[in-house]
């Protein structure tokens, strides 16, 4: 005994078929802001405990190398942004290049980076040191794993070369740049 | 049924509900023991039946699983599986194992021994000839259905499934590996039954969750495929470093309590997404499919897996609220609800699903399943809620204002004498599905006049 069931669309385009590159990218991104945004929530929130200390603690670390980092990264972002106008076009060898200049970029930030890291373990700064690089730690440690990845990723995309790859390679890398956009100033300035 | 050798799935799944009987028995002795404590307290020392009861449930879980992927995987890849008789090998290899581990505990034999004795280290105990015993059978498993999916067609409910089951193997290895340090002990524990229950087994429920909502609902492969995915994703996403959630206080760095608690918050979404696909799957659907109670089971595992792993899992995840909470009766309701949501529901669904098809009499008994579905599903949330306000006052007393242990249990008591008899309802419960499962009766219920609402 089965009525008829009245036929409902299934079919419709979604919204979801309209973004850029692969949907499982876009899920990633939107699961990095939220761990990214919850890391940030609790850094401000254990700060309000200690706000002498975090502030002290924030001078051991390479303010200008960071905000020197946050241009760099800005500027690999636009390059992989004019990589996917370069792959739309079908401009192979531009789309490449580009991107090889982006992850130069991105080896540049993790040199910077590494110098700062550098320092801090020479002075004996480690994760329990204090709360603040707790958190400078794994917020930036997880970052930079991020630009490893990223520069990984722009290579294994400027092999495919085609337009849909290089928007969600691009998507990513746009993702690792907005991260330390948020991060710098709160780890760094505040 | 399609494919003859998806009659393998009958005994996987006999032996499966046989362990179930066993567990949930063993569950009521324990919880008569919280009643009356010095029930049984010479012969069945609570540590043991504790051990037993977590165990078989285990067990009897992945038994499932097994029955669930030789039912489905000759559907999904249209082939026979590769060998009948390895299937029927693996099986005996798993209940001798089985029987083996309860004899030497039980009965506390060989201890000390390498090969016979047991090693001592809670829930991965069993001794070491079951623990090869228990890898011969994985590997056996993994040859059997890989073959199958390989020379056939491959679909992502298959890809998933089998991702998972290579992945829960491989984890199982770190039963090995016993280090010295009892920190680095726990640390390696963990990545086999966290990662098993938070990640490796979310992939075979979110496969077979998928194979039913394709058969039960008729939505489209590819609607259906696209959810599966995300839901994976976010699965590994956060149950991956979700498992610092168990390294709060086990001597592991302190940092491990921001990513614990930041990761494992998000293991909420896996089992919010799962809950929300089914549903959306079911609205959708165009297909008014004859197996009610197989539908019953499939969205009560998805939403009380929702509530018992992701809402009761997330109350005390927080290192926060875990620094009080831990290891109290919180813990228990989270355990007891999350295991009976996500897999063992998961297990009674595609049981309901395929036992019908495999002994063709579908649909059969559905009156009874459906009812032996609200007695378990009632029971559980029940003693959910009893191990919760248990659990709350415990804390307040114990942690917050210092009481000794004993003292504080001789206050739950009314607490456990009311979980007691939800654990009644449970077992009745069961023992319902496995009759409406094994005695089977053609059911044809006639639907009576359709009367115009005035």
């Amino acid at each position: 005994m089965t009525a008829p069931t009245p036929t409902r669309p299934q079919d419709q385009p979604s919204v979801l078929d309209s973004l850029p590159g692969e949907l499982m990218m876009w899920v990633l991104i939107l699961s990095e802001l939220a761990v990214f945004g919850a890391g940030l929530a609790a850094f401000l929130a254990v700060r309000i405990t200690d706000p002498a200390g975090f502030a002290e603690a924030q001078t051991h670390l390479h303010r200008t190398g960071a905000g020197i980092n946050t241009v760099v990264l800005v500027t690999s972002g636009w390059l992989a942004a004019l990589a996917v106008q370069a792959a739309e076009a079908g401009r192979k060898v531009r789309l490449r290049g580009l991107l090889a200049l982006a992850s130069a970029l991105g080896v540049v930030f993790l040199v910077l980076k590494g110098s700062e890291y550098a320092d801090l373990a020479r002075a004996g700064i480690g994760f329990e040191t204090h709360a603040f690089f707790t958190f400078s730690y794994l917020l930036t440690g997880f970052h930079a794993a991020h630009v490893i990845a990223g520069i990984l990723l722009l290579g294994l995309v400027g092999a495919l070369a085609t337009p849909r790859a290089v928007e969600t390679g691009a998507a990513f890398w746009h993702m690792v740049d907005l991260v330390w956009v948020l991060l710098f100033p709160v780890v760094y300035l505040l | 049924m399609k494919y003859k050798t998806q009659k393998i799935a009958i005994a996987y799944f006999a032996v499966a509900l046989a362990l179930f009987t066993v567990q949930v028995t063993l569950g009521l002795i324990l919880g008569w023991i919280y009643v009356s404590p010095n029930f049984l307290s010479e012969i069945l020392p609570f540590n043991i039946g504790r051990m037993l009861h977590t165990n078989s449930l285990v067990v009897w879980l992945l038994l499932g699983f097994f029955g669930a992927a030789y039912y489905l995987v000759p559907e999904e890849s249209e082939r026979e599986i590769h060998s009948t008789k390895l299937a029927y090998l693996q099986l005996i290899i798993l209940v001798v194992g089985t029987a083996g581990v309860v004899v030497t505990y039980l009965f506390n034999l060989f201890d000390g021994n390498f090969l016979l004795g047991n090693e001592g280290r809670e829930f991965i105990e069993q001794p070491r000839w079951v623990k090869a015993g228990i890898v011969v059978a994985a590997l056996i498993f993994l040859y059997n259905i890989s073959l199958t999916v390989l020379a056939g067609k491959k679909t992502a409910i298959t890809n998933i499934l089998l991702l998972g089951l290579w992945l829960l193997s491989l984890l199982f290895l770190f039963a090995f590996y016993n280090p010295a340090n009892l920190a680095l002990d726990k640390q390696y524990w963990w990545f086999i039954v966290h990662l098993w229950v938070e990640a490796t087994w979310e992939l075979v429920m979110a496969s077979i969750l998928a194979f039913l909502m394709l058969k039960l609902t008729g939505v489209d492969r590819e609607v259906i495929e696209k959810w599966l995915y995300v839901i994976v994703a976010t699965a590994l996403f956060s149950g991956i470093l979700g498992t610092g959630h168990h390294y709060y206080w086990i001597g592991t760095p302190g940092y491990w309590q921001w990513i614990g608690s930041i990761f494992s918050t998000l293991e909420i979404v896996p089992f919010f997404g799962m809950m929300a696909f089914a549903f959306v799957m079911v609205w959708k659907g165009r297909r008014d499919h004859p197996n009610k109670a197989a539908m019953l089971w499939a969205l009560g595992c998805a939403t009380l897996a929702f509530f018992g792993a992701g809402v009761w899992g997330f109350l005390h995840t927080l290192h926060g609220v875990n620094y009080y909470t831990h290891g109290t009766q919180i813990t228990a309701a989270h355990g007891h609800l999350a295991f009976f949501g996500a897999y063992v529901s998961l297990n009674l669904a595609i049981i309901s699903y395929a036992m019908p098809i495999l002994r063709g009499r579908d649909p059969y008994n559905q009156v009874l399943n459906m009812a032996s579905f609200w007695l378990m599903s009632g029971g559980m949330v029940f003693m959910t809620f009893t191990l919760t306000f248990a659990g709350t006052v415990q804390t307040h007393l114990q942690r917050v204002n210092g009481q000794a242990y004993m003292d504080v249990q001789d206050q739950l008591w009314i607490f456990y004498a009311m979980r007691f008899g939800s654990g009644v309802a449970v077992v009745l419960g069961a023992l319902l599905f496995i009759y409406a499962m094994a005695f089977p009766r053609r059911e044809v219920i006639e639907p009576g006049p359709a009367v115009a609402a005035e």
